[in-house]
């Protein structure tokens, strides 16, 4: 395998009307990695993930996914890419379970059941399967939600504010399987508001501001763009994560209730 | 990619339907308006309507049919604009599948669940002793006439369903289509309306199509009717089908 970008993205720009959303966006995404574009509300982080995803034409610029042009072969992205958009994309009349088999009959899969049972079970959804999704918790929806954009396992994955309106529990859920999907293999670009998902997740950070990618680099490349550390005593408190996850017991050992 | 419409309309259709079993006061709250309707007219003001010959509910059947497709598919609609807003859209259109599926599972669960609806009402009428001379050739075409115009506003209610902001916007537009057969000879004849209005009435399509239709559940030869009407409705669906097609393009450029 040679070492093309799993997402390489050159001079994209994007306006609806007088309003530049994007001012030529330049990025690469090496395969494997997780990236995450970390930007203000309104910065175009959905504008450029959606472009990547063929769901929204660019003004100009190119932009490559898995080595396909997003403009000229579309079809192609979509075969390689799955997309979990900013609200959780789930049918809340199915059950579970009919989801994930409605998502991967889509995909033309056979095994379509056996698919979707090892998902619950992955997911720790296995006990609400054939409940319908309405009944579902933000955290449970979230999980069902990233569990339907890994079917057929797609090489490059679009996370657009995963953890979004999410408690902290269900938050860390997400962070897991992110880093479990990496893990893998899977070439994940997630776009973040929250600066400690960034810097938990991703191998390398691209700074989305008015437009443009201001810093592009790894946590450590990007720290040594401010002036040198220096030590100092600090008393450390407990964050309010570090309490209330203290209290309502530790969330890493699943059961996501 | 393409050979995939097929079974990709599948799988969505049958994603459809299973909304439709799961809420099935969807269809019931379709056939009641119109059922009300009927009763109103054949048992309150039907006694002071003269239509010729015959039965008024046996005369009054075919534009509440209408009607009762002019109401169903606001679900339509509905179910497509929820699709939109809660992302599940956005979801398959990023998918590999073939895209028009995604509105053809919507259209042809709008037919499924008319015909049921329009079953209901008709069971209803005859309960309420409309009866029928037609022989299965006759009841086919009225059948044909139906899923016809069905398709064409389905077709129209896809255009809200893609544009629509809100939920109230979504079934605003199917009023003026309930409102349509008043102003035709669906409830009394066009006889006795004054000169502009009953011009538009003639002119209109529910006219042709209810006459038609009330041709064929009589008997009767239908006459030129029987292709204006079909005009019509064919007119409208391709209308109607170019109409949607370029919302839906705007939409996902």
């Amino acid at each position: 395998m040679t070492t093309t970008p799993a997402i390489e993205i050159d001079g994209l720009t994007k306006s609806y009307g007088d309003q530049v959303v994007l001012a030529g966006v330049d990025l690469s995404v090496p395969t494997g990695t997780i990236v995450a574009l970390l930007g203000s509300n309104g910065a175009g982080k959905t504008t450029a993930v959606r472009i990547l995803s063929t769901l929204l034409k660019a003004d100009g610029g190119t932009a490559t996914v898995n080595g396909y042009d997003v403009a000229t072969q579309p079809a192609k992205v979509r075969e390689s890419i799955s997309l979990t958009g900013q609200f959780a994309a789930v049918d809340e009349i199915l059950t579970g379970r009919e989801n994930l088999v409605l998502v991967a009959e889509l995909r033309h899969l056979r095994a379509a059941g056996r698919i979707a049972d090892d998902l619950l079970a992955r997911f720790d959804l296995t006990d609400a399967a054939a409940r319908r999704v309405a009944t579902y918790s933000g955290g449970m929806r979230r999980r069902l939600d990233i569990a339907m954009s890994l079917i057929g396992d797609p090489p490059v994955l679009f996370l657009d504010e995963p953890t979004t309106g999410l408690d902290p529990q269900s938050r860390i859920e997400v962070w897991r399987t992110v880093r479990e999907l990496a893990g893998r293999g899977t070439t994940v670009l997630l776009t973040t508001q929250y600066l400690d998902e960034a810097e938990q997740l991703a191998d390398r950070i691209a700074i989305l501001h008015q437009g443009r990618i201001i810093a592009d680099g790894a946590l450590a490349e990007l720290k040594r763009l401010l002036p040198p550390a220096k030590v100092e005593y600090v008393e450390r408190q407990p964050t309010l994560e570090e309490v209330f996850l203290t209290i309502v017991g530790h969330a890493g050992a699943g059961a996501g209730k | 990619m393409t050979s995939y419409v097929l079974s990709d309309t599948a799988v969505l259709l049958k994603r459809s339907l299973r909304h439709i079993l799961r809420s099935p006061d969807t269809i019931v709250t379709t056939a009641v308006t119109p059922i009300a309707m009927l009763l109103l007219f054949v048992y309150v003001l039907g006694g002071a309507i003269q239509v010729g010959g015959g039965s008024y509910v046996n005369y009054l059947l075919p534009g509440i049919l209408l009607i009762t497709i002019a109401s169903g598919i606001a679900y339509t609609a509905f179910r497509l604009f929820t699709d939109v807003s809660g992302g599940i859209f956005e979801r398959f259109q990023s998918m590999p599948i073939a895209r028009s599926a995604v509105l053809w599972g919507h259209v042809l669960t709008s037919v499924v669940a008319n015909l049921i609806s329009l079953v209901l009402v008709v069971l209803v009428a005859v309960a309420m002793g409309f009866r029928s001379s037609a022989g299965p050739l006759a009841w086919l075409a009225v059948a044909g006439i139906l899923v016809l115009f069905t398709l064409a506003l389905t077709w129209l209610a896809v255009i809200p369903g893609l544009t629509a902001r809100s939920v109230d916007g979504v079934s605003g537009f199917s009023y003026p289509l309930i409102f349509l057969p008043f102003i035709s000879s669906a409830f009394v004849p066009t006889a006795g309306m004054p000169g502009p209005v009953r011009w538009f009435a003639e002119n209109q399509p529910v006219t042709s199509i209810v006459d038609t239709i009330r041709d064929l559940y009589a008997g009767q030869p239908v006459g030129d009717d029987g292709w204006i009407a079909v005009a019509w409705c064919a007119g409208l669906l391709l209308v109607a089908y170019a109409l949607a097609m370029r919302t839906y393009h705007r939409k996902i450029a």
